[in-house]
């Protein structure tokens, strides 16, 4: 009998381990065929970024991912999902934002990780407001049109 | 009801979240959104490009057509950075 697929999903401000998480996902388990990990980090284009603030909308956030998550699994048959979002203040470098998917086969990981991260950008109760080295005043991130196309080929 | 704001919405509004009560003529998000708009100059600020707002009602995302009527908790917040 196939064990049931694993999901984690997290918001938390502390850092996390992309190895312990495959980890956690993968132990134990032979029927695994395929891991695609994707993680985002904090950009720093110019050298003028102190660092990023996400906020986020506790509650929804983890129930927005949730429905991501479930989505996902109504596309691609996986043997488990690992979302993981920080919030707080993120230094140039550092990790924001994890996913997970695992199958049998490559596709299917390889799209539901796409498939999550795309509606997670777009979706996901999240903001982030950039500090700059010069001490200027925190700007919000405008949300980019790229993004929202994104999900339009999963759509329909 | 309970409304809570998030990013550059509560900036602008000053506040993180409220307890509304509405009159009875304000029944979708956008009524809201109108008369809000109308309270005082943060308000008006937040809401000054409606379209741009995005709202969930109980933690759920809506569109500016839904009714709020039974709505414990309503949000407004800018598009979605995440990820």
């Amino acid at each position: 009998m196939p064990a049931s697929p694993k999901i984690h999903i997290a918001i938390q401000q502390e850092d996390f381990d992309v190895a312990a998480q495959v980890a956690a996902l993968t132990q134990g388990r032979t029927d695994i065929g395929a891991v695609v990990t994707f993680t985002g980090l904090c950009r720093d284009e110019a050298g003028t970024l102190s660092a990023l603030e996400l906020e986020h909308y506790p509650g929804m956030a983890e129930a927005e991912i949730a429905r991501v998550v479930q989505d996902a699994q109504t596309r691609w048959p996986l043997m488990g999902v690992t979302a993981i979002h920080r919030y707080g203040k993120i230094a140039p470098g550092e990790q924001i934002v994890l996913v997970i998917a695992t199958s049998s086969h490559r596709v299917a990981a390889f799209e539901a990780a796409e498939f999550l991260m795309d509606y997670l950008k777009s979706r996901a109760p999240f903001w982030k407001k950039d500090h700059r080295k010069d001490g200027a005043q925190g700007q919000w991130v405008d949300a980019r049109e790229e993004d929202e196309k994104a999900l339009g080929r999963w759509e329909g | 009801m309970r409304a809570v704001y998030f990013a550059w919405v509560r900036e602008r509004i000053g506040k993180t979240d409220e307890e509304l009560a509405p009159p009875e003529s304000v029944v979708s998000v956008a009524d809201l959104i109108t008369w809000l708009s109308a309270r005082d100059e943060g308000y008006a600020y937040a809401f000054e490009n409606p379209d741009i707002i995005r709202t969930a009602i109980d933690q759920n995302h809506v569109q500016h057509d839904a009714l709020i009527a039974g709505a414990r908790e309503i949000a407004f917040f800018p598009p979605m950075t995440g990820g």
